[in-house]
């Protein structure tokens, strides 16, 4: 019994950290179609942030609020990651819409340079974050069962995530606007909606999303420049398994590969797991090519 | 004439709840010319895809030449059985010459080893050229694809369906972006190619189903309205209530 | 392409290919011998280049998962390298992980045909696999390249779980001969690098003429409109199976020329990373053209190897710039380039000659997807 609820815990803790990774994507990739091949060094950036943040917090400020120094670097990732979104969507993103296999090879492009950038200014080797206090220890729910607080704190914080996404579409108007844009461009550039900002805006939120995701990985183990390449192609996954363009097709593809990566990796290896996982993932879009939650339209693809 | 090439038994489409096409139910005769014709949405486009394999009907069957169950059969099995498709918005090989477009269009055995080693013989040269003509390209036959005009291209996608031989021919909006006259001489084309083919043509432009229907389907809300000569269509109180009574509508609205 | 050349373009082309050609044959007479392995390396990645070129330039597939075609092609060769160099007892790292016996599936490798023969026939399977499931369900553009680089990442983490059949992550090495010759002769090593000339050279008259048949139209014509194939009458289900198996069976030949010549394999050279490095060799080259391939690839890689020699860092910035610049400027790559130089001095001169301006100026197409 509470093997099999260390087990459930466990893939719904692997979800929860694909699912944040995967959020990004599902917009940048899913919403927009670009396919971001330096989402991965968003996602260091993220991590790198909170290291720096926690550097800056140990000499400078009062020990009684070091704990603080999370909740600050979570914001602080979003906008530095956000921003570099904005500053690749402007430069190079912009040039390259409607030549997505293009904007994969460019988008590699930048993610050699910020790896490289990150062992030049950081270091090649990793570095590790002390976590705050607060996030040490865990739930005692029985003999052997722990569940720690990091990891119940990242599946509050994606359900958060989630949550503040799913607000800021539907319900605001710039949300809305964003909706426009990505479903009928030419549409909504006859309203009058600035569809080139709405871009540029729609881009950063999907980056600033894989900066928190960075943020959190910190707190589960050292960081160092390729750490986003380790995450990349399961975040990938997730998204083309749970099927293009819908949110909840994100979540759900989280939930499948992250249990099912956990009960592999429990009845075999590691490496066998993921070896299952991703034959599992192309057998299953032989029967569904559109993913989980398919986005079923009158317009067939070109 | 005599004779059904193509007949659609009762079908359904729907995407997500919403029926395309409802319960529909028709035929199309050996030689005939025939239009479809009804307001947005009507489900003509869809039904062009039905028939070309390219949606598969949620309910109902086609049959083609009486015996062959087409909703078995994958697309380019389609294209083999004598039925040619031509899309709303040409679709021609951007980066293939005119003549190149043609050679892989026209009729042959299209299996990968056959195609590495087809040679173009020369009355397969003069069956090319002389389409060419006929679509009037003939100056253009070592161009681009892709840097030919709109008219242009729709007139070369025609093309490539003529030297594929078909029976049937489905053809989405034709003259969508051609002048006057382009569109004069398509309809011509379209008459000399329906006299031993059949043709079905979705059409919007009113005055070019005027000059060269012969026989007119009118679709509304994925079902047929009524069927029959110009002259009938043009008169009937339903035709002119959904075309008119839409007319009044947004008229009131603005 | 080929077609759209002038009769006069296509015999400087046709002089340049000899010159080259009569260059790589006298490179043994002025190279030393590191360099000329270097060069024998080169070969074998614009053999790659060629077989990438095919599926990405012609058809429009971009593989991110190549470098697993190269590396199955390498490791079926090392296999054999290795089982040479023991006399067929049990590799170092085999006993290193415990085992005490030659596992059933490396038995047969130590015949050198049976090992060449798996060396073309592996990778040709699993691509033919792959690209007829993936052709199938319709996957294609983007989700393709996804797949492909899963697929990458799944064979890397596969060969480094499995040390005592693999070698982990230090792959196999330590060749002593290859049928019987000694594999650290210079001889040895210039007739190595006399088969990879002669194998790029066969392989790129093949590419050649497979591009200029009806089939090298399809491919074409896949790319800019798989839908208008598939209406046409065509299954493009096999013809990109068949493409990508092919284009595998070429990587393949690649990495069993590679393994001879540098005496070693590992994941890392069959991972993700070095997978796409190879698609950017077309890129900077010129997809779409045969002979831009081997360029891009020949130039990439000596400017890799010069790179590192001074300027190790530098290295990464100047590859990542290269993906940059090369996708967001020169989408066609040198020989894009070249054709657009030449034409415009056609230009000019067809000016000058006739008196007349020309009116528009065709827009080169690219073969962007």
């Amino acid at each position: 019994m509470d093997v099999l609820l260390l087990q459930v815990f466990n893939g719904l803790s692997v979800s929860s950290i694909l699912l944040l990774i995967a959020l990004g994507l599902a917009i940048t990739f899913g919403l927009m179609n670009v396919i971001n091949m330096a989402h991965g060094e968003l996602i260091m950036a993220g991590a790198y942030v909170a290291y720096v943040t926690q550097t800056v917090f140990a000499k400078y400020v009062n020990e009684r609020f070091f704990g603080a120094y999370f909740i600050v670097a979570l914001f602080l990732s979003f906008l530095v990651s956000g921003l570099m979104g904005v500053l690749m969507e402007r430069l190079l993103i912009r040039f390259l819409y409607g030549r997505p296999l293009d904007s994969l090879l460019a988008t590699w492009g930048v993610s050699m340079v910020l790896q490289q950038l990150a062992r030049n200014i950081f270091g090649a080797p990793n570095v590790d974050v002390v976590s705050p206090g607060w996030l040490n220890g865990g739930i005692q729910l029985m003999t052997g069962v722990q569940l720690p607080y990091k990891r119940l704190f990242i599946i509050v914080l994606v359900v958060l995530c989630i949550v503040g996404m799913y607000f800021y579409i539907h319900r605001t108007s710039a949300g809305r606007r964003m909706q426009a844009v990505m479903q009928n461009r030419d549409m909504a550039a006859c309203l009058g909606i600035p569809t080139r900002r709405v871009d540029t805006i729609t881009f950063a939120l999907g980056s600033g999303l894989a900066g928190i995701a960075g943020c959190s990985l910190a707190l589960l183990g050292s960081i160092g420049p390729s750490i986003g390449t380790y995450y990349i192609v399961d975040s990938f996954m997730v998204v083309v398994l749970g099927g293009v363009g819908k949110l909840v097709g994100t979540v759900a593809g989280a939930l499948t590969i992250g249990m099912i990566n956990t009960a592999f990796e429990f009845g075999t290896t590691a490496t066998l797991g993921k070896v299952l996982v991703f034959t599992l993932v192309i057998l299953f879009l032989q029967w569904k090519p559109s993913g989980l939650v398919a986005l079923r339209t009158r317009a067939l693809d070109g | 004439m005599g004779g059904i090439i193509v007949y659609l038994d009762g079908i359904t489409v729907s995407f997500d709840g919403f029926k395309a096409i409802d319960n529909l139910s028709t035929y199309v005769e050996y030689g005939e010319l025939r239009f479809f014709i009804g307001p947005n949405g009507a489900g003509k486009t869809t039904l062009l895809d039905v028939i070309c394999g390219r949606v598969k009907p949620t309910k109902g069957r086609v049959f083609f030449r009486e015996d062959i169950d087409i909703c078995r059969k994958q697309e380019h099995e389609i294209v083999r059985l004598g039925i040619s498709r031509k899309f709303q918005t040409p679709a021609v090989f951007a980066n293939l010459t005119v003549f190149e477009n043609l050679e892989l269009s026209m009729r042959q055995n299209r299996s990968v080893f056959s195609s590495l080693s087809a040679k173009l013989t020369s009355a397969e040269e003069d069956m090319i050229r002389s389409n060419l003509e006929i679509i009037g390209l003939g100056q253009k036959a070592n161009i681009k694809a892709g840097s030919l005009a709109h008219g242009e291209k729709q007139w070369l996608e025609i093309g490539m369906l003529l030297v594929q031989e078909p029976e049937l021919l489905l053809l989405d909006e034709p003259v969508a972006g051609m002048t006057k006259k382009e569109t004069e001489k398509t309809g011509e084309l379209l008459r000399s190619v329906a006299v031993n083919r059949s043709v079905l043509v979705v059409e919007h432009d009113m005055d070019f189903v005027r000059d060269f229907a012969r026989k007119v389907t009118v679709m509304h809300e994925g079902k047929i309205l009524c069927e029959g000569p110009v002259e009938k269509i043009q008169n009937d109180p339903k035709v002119i209530e959904i075309y008119l009574g839409r007319g009044r509508e947004t008229n009131v609205k603005h | 392409m080929a077609r759209l050349g002038s009769k006069e373009g296509s015999q400087v082309t046709r002089f340049i290919s000899l010159a080259v050609i009569a260059l790589l044959l006298l490179a043994p007479l002025f190279l030393s011998e590191f360099r000329l392995s270097l060069l024998g390396k080169f070969l074998s990645y614009a053999i790659l280049a060629l077989g990438i070129d095919l599926i990405w330039g012609y058809t429009g597939m971009l593989s991110l998962g190549h470098g697993v075609f190269f590396g199955l092609g390498a490791y079926c060769t090392a296999m054999y390298l290795k089982l040479e160099a023991t006399g067929g007892g049990l590799p170092d790292f085999m006993s290193w992980s415990g085992l005490t016996g030659l596992p059933w599936f490396w038995q047969p490798f130590e015949h050198g045909w049976f090992a060449l023969v798996m060396a073309i026939v592996l990778p040709v399977s699993l691509a033919a696999i792959l690209g007829y499931l993936t052709s199938r369900s319709r996957i294609h553009g983007v989700y393709f390249s996804i797949l492909t680089q899963a697929l990458a990442l799944i064979f890397v983490i596969l060969f480094v779980g499995q040390q005592p059949y693999t070698g982990g992550t230090n792959g196999i090495t330590n060749f002593s001969t290859i049928f019987g010759y000694d594999l650290a002769a210079p001889s040895v090593q210039t007739v190595l690098y006399y088969i990879s000339v002669f194998f790029l050279v066969a392989t790129y008259l093949f590419c050649h003429r497979l591009v200029n048949s009806r089939f090298g139209r399809i491919l074409v014509a896949i790319r800019d409109s798989e839908n208008r194939v598939r209406f046409s009458g065509y299954n493009p289900v096999w013809f990109k199976t068949f493409v990508l198996a092919l284009s595998a069976g070429i990587a393949g030949l690649a990495g069993a020329l590679f393994v001879t010549q540098v005496g070693i394999i590992s994941p890392a050279m069959m991972g993700i990373v070095p997978s796409i490095e190879m698609v950017i060799w077309v890129a900077v080259g010129g997809r779409g053209t045969l002979t831009g391939a081997v360029i891009g690839a020949i130039l990439v890689n000596a400017a890799k190897s010069s790179f590192r020699e001074s300027f190790p860092d530098a290295w990464l910035y100047f590859l990542g710039f290269l993906f940059i610049l090369v996708v967001l400027l020169f989408p066609d790559g040198i020989t894009g380039l070249f054709t657009r130089l030449s034409h415009r001095y056609h230009r000019v001169t067809s000016n000058i000659s006739t008196g007349k301006t020309v009116k528009s100026v065709q827009p080169l197409e690219s073969n962007r997807v």
